[in-house]
């Protein structure tokens, strides 16, 4: 810690305790280091200690470069499992704004990361078409582009907040399996009218070419609406971990269904039954019953500030911050609660507010030094508002095991060490 | 930075768009081709065409060597036929390792187990959060089991199995579950008239937005 900034030799009062309780929440031991770089990013330096005299350089420095780097106290990583069938989350508590740098944006991968030959790729659309036709890379690009923000959630994000919940548990390891981006690409409408899509077809077979041949099946409708084959991201072409060098993107659907490293499109007339879409990535209710082809990934929020392993540095002023999205549009409006859920106030919306996007919201909070329970509440513009813990246990299940879109909770003890609220 | 096949190469043409192109001919190819369709008067946008003509018409061929997937409803299962008896060996020396010898007990995740059945079939995922899903108690279709062991399985050589070793593999998995017998043939035509036990516990998405929580 001890090159996170000057530190306190005495106890410096309840205005100035940030190196204060960064001593103290050394005590958390693995937490540490996340918990310096948290508060690094959060607080400016202590004022009281050191030179009063600005930094100026001595000397010039360093030249222009090629491709920019991250400061060097800046320490920025997704959190992966470490497996080839496995994911890696999005550092969400690290981020500010809506857009996720492409090489933070999450993984979930069911076969691992292919490497395929751009000049080698190519991506056939046959079934019911008047043209079975087949498009390079570069054909891709020749056609007209559209460019759309919107993020991508895995339909699988915030199992840790639905059930085994920890209180030691952060915004990263709870929701960071969603991100938001540019993607830029061709409609798909585009692409169907140039292989000619016929009346009948209903549904298309959306295949990946990695070592799984993901298959998901897309609503035509879906398809003629808002659909992408995108092959860029946040400007540059895709990172071979989103899909390089071509991936579906459908605003507002589960994760899964944006295949990437796309290769192949089949329209029918009925959905394709794959296992991703009944064995996997259906939701068990209560009745006996799975919910299948749950496309649209329901409003959600999570306070990304404050909440575990941040310790506040004393009572007075804090802005919570978080993000909120929808799958069915805007996101009209985010109350945060201090007190658990028992009243409720409106935050601030960052403009604009895309559809289908992540949202930042703010809230200036006035902290007691007195245990607080802070919680978000999302609203879009249909009028869902993000249900309770309780409620969605209470409608589907504690074993149902996606959309997990619940009211999350940070509490803040006396101390002002906050945790996940881990309780229903 | 990509390669120059891949980033294609920008120029502009007589009223300022933009084409994106690859490679030095067809670069030349196109400009002959974009001259023609762009008017010499400035406009705002030129009426978008109906298609234009990018890509090419696929082969009867290509499209056979792409076009593997099996339906819910047995198209594109191919010919040939297997036997559980036959699949136990290939289980045995293709599967097993992940998915634990006898299919019921040892898959180390995130292999999943593909043998078990509740009690009268039951269906209680969404309240025991320790029912275990599997082929027999959570797989809706016999055929896309094939479509899923052709596609992706075995997880460390994928679509290195024959027709006749996914059909065989397939009848194991199902004849273990107690969903056919050890003796049946599984075929393109048997194979669809397979009943699985949970095929009627999937229902559609009846969420639609507003403040009902389903």
């Amino acid at each position: 810690m001890a090159d996170e900034g000057p530190e306190a030799a005495t106890d410096p009062g309840p205005d100035v305790p940030v190196t204060r309780r960064t001593l103290l929440a050394g005590a958390l031991g693995a937490a540490t280091a996340a918990f310096a770089r948290s508060l690094a990013a959060q607080m400016p330096a202590n004022p009281v200690q050191g030179s009063p005299a600005p930094q100026s350089p001595a000397a010039p420095g360093l030249p222009t470069s090629a491709v920019g780097t991250r400061a060097p106290s800046v320490h920025l990583a997704r959190a992966p499992v470490g497996a080839v069938v496995g994911e890696s989350y999005t550092p969400l508590q690290d981020l500010d704004g809506t857009i996720t740098p492409a090489d933070l944006h999450f993984e979930r991968h069911h076969a691992g990361v292919p490497a395929i030959d751009p000049v080698g790729y190519r991506l056939l659309i046959h079934g019911l078409v008047d043209r079975p036709v087949i498009f390079t890379l570069a054909d891709l690009r020749r056609f007209p582009a559209r460019s759309r923000i919107c993020f991508l959630e895995c339909s699988g994000n915030g199992r840790k907040g639905y059930r085994a919940m920890s209180p030691q548990t952060t915004p990263q390891q709870i929701d960071g399996l969603t991100s938001t981006s540019e993607w830029t690409g061709v409609a798909l409408a585009t692409l169907l009218a140039e292989a000619g899509i016929q009346k009948s077809a209903r549904w298309l077979l959306a295949e990946g070419g990695d070592a799984a041949l993901l298959t998901r099946s897309v609503p035509v409708a879906k398809a003629l609406d808002d659909a992408l084959v995108a092959y860029a991201q946040n400007g540059e072409p895709l990172r071979p971990e989103q899909g390089f060098p071509v991936r579906l993107v459908l605003p507002g659907w589960e994760g899964n269904m944006n295949v990437k490293w796309l290769r192949r499109i089949k329209a029918g007339d009925e959905p394709f039954m794959t296992r991703e879409e009944t064995a996997r990535y259906t939701d068990a209710l209560r009745g006996d019953e799975a919910r299948q082809f749950s496309f649209v990934m329901d409003a959600k929020s999570i306070i990304t500030f404050p909440a575990y392993p941040t310790v506040l540095p004393g009572r007075g002023w804090c802005e919570v911050r978080g993000i909120a999205w929808s799958g069915r549009g805007r996101i009209t409006g985010v109350d945060v609660s201090a007190d658990g859920g028992a009243t409720w106030a409106p935050a601030t919306l960052q403009q604009p507010v895309l559809p289908m996007a992540h949202t930042r919201f703010r809230y200036v909070w006035q902290w007691q030094g007195q245990p607080a329970t802070l919680m978000s509440r999302a609203t879009d513009e249909t009028g869902y508002v993000q249900p309770t813990l309780a409620t969605l246990r209470s409608v589907r299940g504690p074993g149902t095991n996606y959309h997990l879109n619940n009211i999350r909770g940070w509490d803040v003890d006396a101390a002002g060490r906050v945790t996940f609220a881990a309780r229903v | 930075m990509p390669p120059a096949s891949e980033r294609g190469c920008g120029f502009r043409i007589g009223d300022g768009r933009l084409a994106r192109l690859s490679g030095g001919l067809a670069v030349a190819l196109t400009v002959a081709i974009a001259c023609r369709q762009v008017s010499p008067v400035r406009q705002s946008a030129a009426a978008a065409p109906a298609r234009f003509g990018f890509g090419r018409i696929a082969t009867v061929d290509e499209i056979r060597a792409w076009d593997t997937d099996v339906r819910a409803d047995g198209r594109g299962l191919p010919p040939d036929s297997g036997t559980a008896t036959e699949g136990a060996a290939i289980y045995t020396a293709r599967c097993a390792a992940c998915h634990g010898a006898d299919g019921a007990h040892g898959a180390v995740a995130p292999a999943p187990t593909l043998v078990g059945r509740m009690p009268d079939d039951a269906f209680p995922f969404a309240t025991d959060t320790t029912a275990v899903p599997t082929v027999g108690n959570y797989w809706p279709y016999a055929t896309t089991l094939y479509d899923y062991i052709h596609r992706a399985m075995p997880f460390g050589s994928p679509g290195s199995l024959s027709p006749h070793e996914v059909y065989a593999v397939a009848a194991f998995i199902l004849a273990r579950n107690g969903i056919v017998p050890s003796t049946a043939v599984l075929s393109a035509r048997t194979l669809p008239l397979v009943r699985m036990p949970a095929r009627h516990r999937f229902v559609p998405d009846d969420r639609t937005g507003g403040p009902e929580v389903r």
